[in-house]
């Protein structure tokens, strides 16, 4: 049901080139597929139809490529991956758009900024640590029934909405030039409380990036989730925190829900500024 | 005494809401998910969640309504004692939502905005804009990363549970499962297990489901002996994307803020939809159901569009069917305000604007109403036991089932903006009657025979072992079994159902079960192997299909979201007063026999040797709200109504008479 140009010459069949690597550490190789044009694809399903043939172009049998997805409909976070140069949600990549853009094939690639598990899977868990640095949640005292929360006004929703539809798929740090890939190797012996341990330190040295800036602004505008505004701006103000920001707004031009990432981020560099004062004044 | 520790699989709302209670109950908690929890399939709910409020109790309604819609509108199939304990819990568990956080729409005055959904005359859907299951997900998701900071929870993500641990009396000690990058086979001791692990709509195929919701995990349990309850009662939503991945929901919101649904009069009217002037348009579900109008239950709103594609041939496309879902005539601001997300992803996948131009929607798999069977305690006020060690726990004990994969709170039809609540409310709920049931218990997670841990590893192992390398002649591949599975599923038991095309299916399922247990797989791996993941789930949908399947065949009437024409009641035809009196004494005589036989929950255990479901049949408890006809829109409704009020009068008075003497 895409408004296709009708006239337009769709190609018999669609190359796929996939950068592909079979683990962590491993060297990455390309492979190019073939599939036969079918109208309204998105990159899920091309990636469905290879991993049923499991055949390159030239008719070698090779393992499925492994990815990343969930619900298909751009609400989950799980397909990211570089599309045409692009960091992007795969699900929401419609062939025949991109086949506009470059008719010759697509070129797929994993994300850059997270360590590749396999193909085009990359471990992400990173972005996870960043909302538990800034403590992303609402200090409530119980799960008990308490009567409801506080009112709000529709302005108030309205602002906080937007922030909270971030789905944690990686595009902005992904397009980050402050976000620098981090990837631990595994010490001989070391065990997985300890590996993990050493990993978490390794986040919290590095930048935090905007997903996580923009959850602080979030929760630090809820009425019960200011309780603790101070302590993400600690956070914040701390090593890898808001002050990495090179304002390069990358961030913000690939957000797939067009969170205003950038204005979270002047949210917070003003917070910042009034926190280290007031921090001065209390020493 | 050392800690209490449970194993919950699956971090849905069901499986975080319960992680949250058991956390705060001071048990610690292992986390088990196919995917980071925070992107389970509960994040594509869209339209809201139902609670009676204060403005709805102003105008008539109550928790006793809301009990009642549901069980009328799941056509009384509904275990009512855990439905009621649902409704009054209801507005406390939307509090508690808002006190996380959660951004909920607001009115003028800053109170949460309610929107009117199907089935019911109230407005008591609380919603965040289109996307209020991902809002209400990542409420629960904060507070359980918060949980994990403070040491109470571990997850364990990128996991697929394989099985329970059972002992040797048959109580559920832990829970086997298997790292989806390292391929590591792990037991989990734990004093209970919770499966919280969603719907099984990948068994047909493409469906509104994510692709984790394989319904493998309660298959799983089946397998191992857990009974499985109305298999056959699969919701087909009436408005969707079609896609070739995945059929995209288009929310009940729609039409709950005015979406009409709408075909021309002419077949295939090859007009632009704003070209076609009102008189040339035929509003059906208005037309047909004046009451409820666009906002029918979501069985009938189906039934309906596929009729008006299928049997009038009035679908808008000739090549595909579809209807017009309108929302055109609202105001673009308030559209944007209550249902972005859902129309943003329309405009994403289909290239129109739907603000500017109506929908092309069709129905598809939606939901499972059916699950692993699970017990309950009765209240003596006809709810449930706060904190009875046995609400929620299937037959094998130490195990239970909540959310989407339990059995009991949506009969043969689930309302909408009803399951964000089930999976909540199941979840908080059951947190201290599991805690009980640790309490009760001799032997804790930490005393389980490290024989029986490692002899439930080995017998995974074992399975993984021989699909990797146990057919090296064979060229079965799973992708295309799915999809043959999925494409028999659709066409025999989706909207209509018929007992022949029935009967063929389950021949062509039982042979397609054979194959796929002989699959040879393209990646013999050891490191991040979907395919033999994807392999595993896929032979584990086939127990789950063969109930559907053998249910659907068994069951010849028609109840909620199970259609079959060839059962269906007719509607009154005499235009005499004293013939359709009579007619409809007739009517309501066929329904309480129909009654007598069918209103019973079809149960389902497993045969590991001829690889079959036995089913048996069980009685619903049906004691708080008494059936009544299920009406909405047939012909002759009044006169039906009439009949049965008078009976049931008189069937009270002999009650109260006996009960007096």
């Amino acid at each position: 049901m895409i408004a296709l140009d009708s006239a337009a010459k769709r190609p018999e069949f669609i190359n796929v080139r996939v950068r592909r690597q079979d683990g962590p550490g491993k060297e990455p190789y390309w492979q190019l597929f073939k599939i036969p044009y079918e109208h309204e694809l998105n990159v899920i399903s091309v990636l469905q139809r290879i991993a049923a043939q499991a055949k390159t172009s030239d008719g070698q049998k090779v393992a499925p490529v492994t990815w990343d997805c969930g619900c298909l409909e751009e609400v989950c976070g799980s397909c990211t991956m570089v599309i045409n140069g692009r960091v992007r949600q795969s699900c929401s990549a419609l062939v025949d758009r991109l086949l506009e853009d470059n008719p010759d094939e697509l070129v797929l690639e994993p994300m850059n900024k997270f360590p590749v598990v396999r193909d085009l899977m990359v471990d992400r868990q990173r972005l996870f640590r960043g909302l538990e640095k800034v403590k992303a949640w609402v200090p409530v005292d119980s799960y008990y029934n308490m009567g409801s929360g506080e009112r709000q006004s529709q302005a108030t929703q309205e602002q906080n909405y937007p922030l909270s539809q971030c789905m944690s798929c990686g595009c902005c740090v992904d397009s980050c030039p402050q976000y620098q890939k981090i990837e631990l190797e595994r010490m001989p012996n070391e065990s997985d409380e300890d590996f993990l341990k050493r990993q978490n330190e390794a986040f919290d040295e590095a930048f935090v990036g905007p997903h996580a800036i923009s959850q602080a602004m979030l929760f630090n505008n809820h009425p019960t989730g200011k309780a603790i505004a101070d302590e993400r701006m600690d956070a914040l103000t701390d090593t890898g925190g808001i002050q990495m920001c090179g304002n390069a707004q990358n961030c913000v031009s690939v957000c797939p829900k067009e969170i205003p990432l950038t204005t979270s981020i002047g949210r917070a560099g003003r917070a910042a500024t009034v926190h280290m004062i007031k921090k001065w004044f209390d020493k | 005494m050392s800690k209490q520790r449970v194993v919950v699989i699956g971090g849905g709302l069901a499986g975080l809401s319960s992680t949250m209670k058991l956390a705060e109950l001071g048990v610690q908690v292992d986390l088990l998910s196919l995917t980071p929890v925070k992107r389970s399939h509960s994040v594509c709910a869209q339209g809201g969640i139902n609670s009676c409020n204060d403005q709805t109790r102003q105008l008539g309604d109550s928790e006793w309504k809301h009990l009642d819609d549901t069980v009328y509108g799941g056509d009384f199939l509904n275990h009512q004692p855990p439905v009621k304990e649902m409704a009054y819990w209801a507005p406390k568990v939307i509090d508690l939502m808002d006190r996380l956080g959660v951004p909920f729409n607001r009115t003028g005055e800053g109170f949460i905005d309610r929107r009117r959904f199907g089935g019911t005359l109230y407005k008591r859907t609380a919603f965040a804009g289109a996307t209020t299951g991902q809002q209400l997900l990542y409420g629960l998701d904060e507070q359980v990363r918060r949980q994990e900071a403070l040491g109470n929870v571990r997850k364990f993500e990128f996991w697929d549970f394989l099985g329970p641990i059972q002992d040797e009396t048959g109580r559920c000690r832990g829970a086997v499962a298997q790292d989806l990058v390292s391929m590591e086979i792990r037991a989990f001791p734990a004093d209970a297990v919770v499966v919280a692990t969603g719907g099984c709509g990948l068994v047909y195929g493409r469906s509104t489901m994510s692709v984790f919701c394989n319904g493998s995990a309660a298959s799983r349990c089946f397998q191992a002996g857990a009974k499985y309850g109305n298999a056959e009662f699969i919701q087909v939503h009436p408005t969707a994307i079609p896609g070739s991945d995945k059929l995209r929901l288009m929310s009940e919101s729609a039409r709950g803020e005015g979406g009409r649904v709408w075909v021309p009069r002419k077949p295939h009217d090859s007009r632009e939809p704003d070209n076609i002037p009102t008189g040339e348009r035929y509003y059906f579900l208005e037309d047909r159901y004046p009451e409820y109008g666009n906002l029918v239950p979501r069985d009938i709103a189906t039934r309906e569009i596929f009729d008006i594609c299928v049997n009038d041939g009035l679908s808008v496309d000739s090549e595909r069917m579809c209807v017009y879902l309108d929302l055109t005539h609202i105001p673009k601001a308030e559209l944007d305000r209550k249902l972005g997300g859902i129309l943003e992803i329309y405009e994403k996948f289909q290239g129109v604007d739907p603000r500017e131009e109506p929908m092309r929607i069709f129905p598809a798999v939606h939901y499972s109403m059916g699950g692993l069977w699970a017990d309950y305690v009765r209240s003596s006020e006809g709810g449930l036991q706060s904190g009875a060690p046995r609400n929620h726990m299937t037959n094998i004990e130490g195990l239970y089932a909540i959310g989407e994969c339990d059995y009991h709170y949506h009969g043969a039809n689930r309302l909408g903006a009803n399951s964000l609540l089930s999976c909540i409310f199941t979840g908080l709920f059951t947190g201290p009657s599991i805690q009980n049931y640790i309490s009760n218990q001799s032997g804790g997670y930490a005393d389980v025979e490290a024989s029986l841990l490692s002899g439930a590893v080995s017998k995974q192992q074992e399975r993984h072992d021989n699909l990797l390398t146990g057919n090296p002649g064979s060229d079965e591949n799973p992708y295309l079994i799915h999809q043959e599975l999925g494409d028999i599923m659709t066409r025999a038991a989706t909207v209509v159902r018929r007992n022949d095309q029935l009967k063929e299916s389950i021949g062509k399922v039982d042979e397609l079960h054979e194959r796929i247990m002989k699959v040879n797989l393209a990646d013999s791996g050891g490191w991040s192997n979907q395919n033999v993941i994807f392999a595993k789930s896929v032979q584990d949908m086939f127990p789950i299909a063969k109930c559907i399947l053998k249910g659907a065949l068994n069951r010849d009437e028609c109840r909620g979201a199970h259609f079959k024409p060839d059962f269906q009641r007719p509607s009154l035809t005499a235009e005499d007063p004293a013939e359709r009196r009579k007619q409809a004494e007739a009517w309501c005589d066929t329904f309480a026999e129909n009654n007598e036989k069918y209103l019973k929950s079809t149960i389902a255990s497993y045969d590991a040797n001829s690889m079959q479901p036995d089913l048996t049949y069980e009685d619903v408890d049906t004691s708080l709200v008494p059936p009544r006809p299920r009406l909405y829109g047939l012909v002759g409704a009044e006169d039906i109504e009439q009949v049965w009020k008078e009976r049931s009068g008189e069937k009270k008075d002999k009650d109260d008479t006996l009960a007096a003497t």
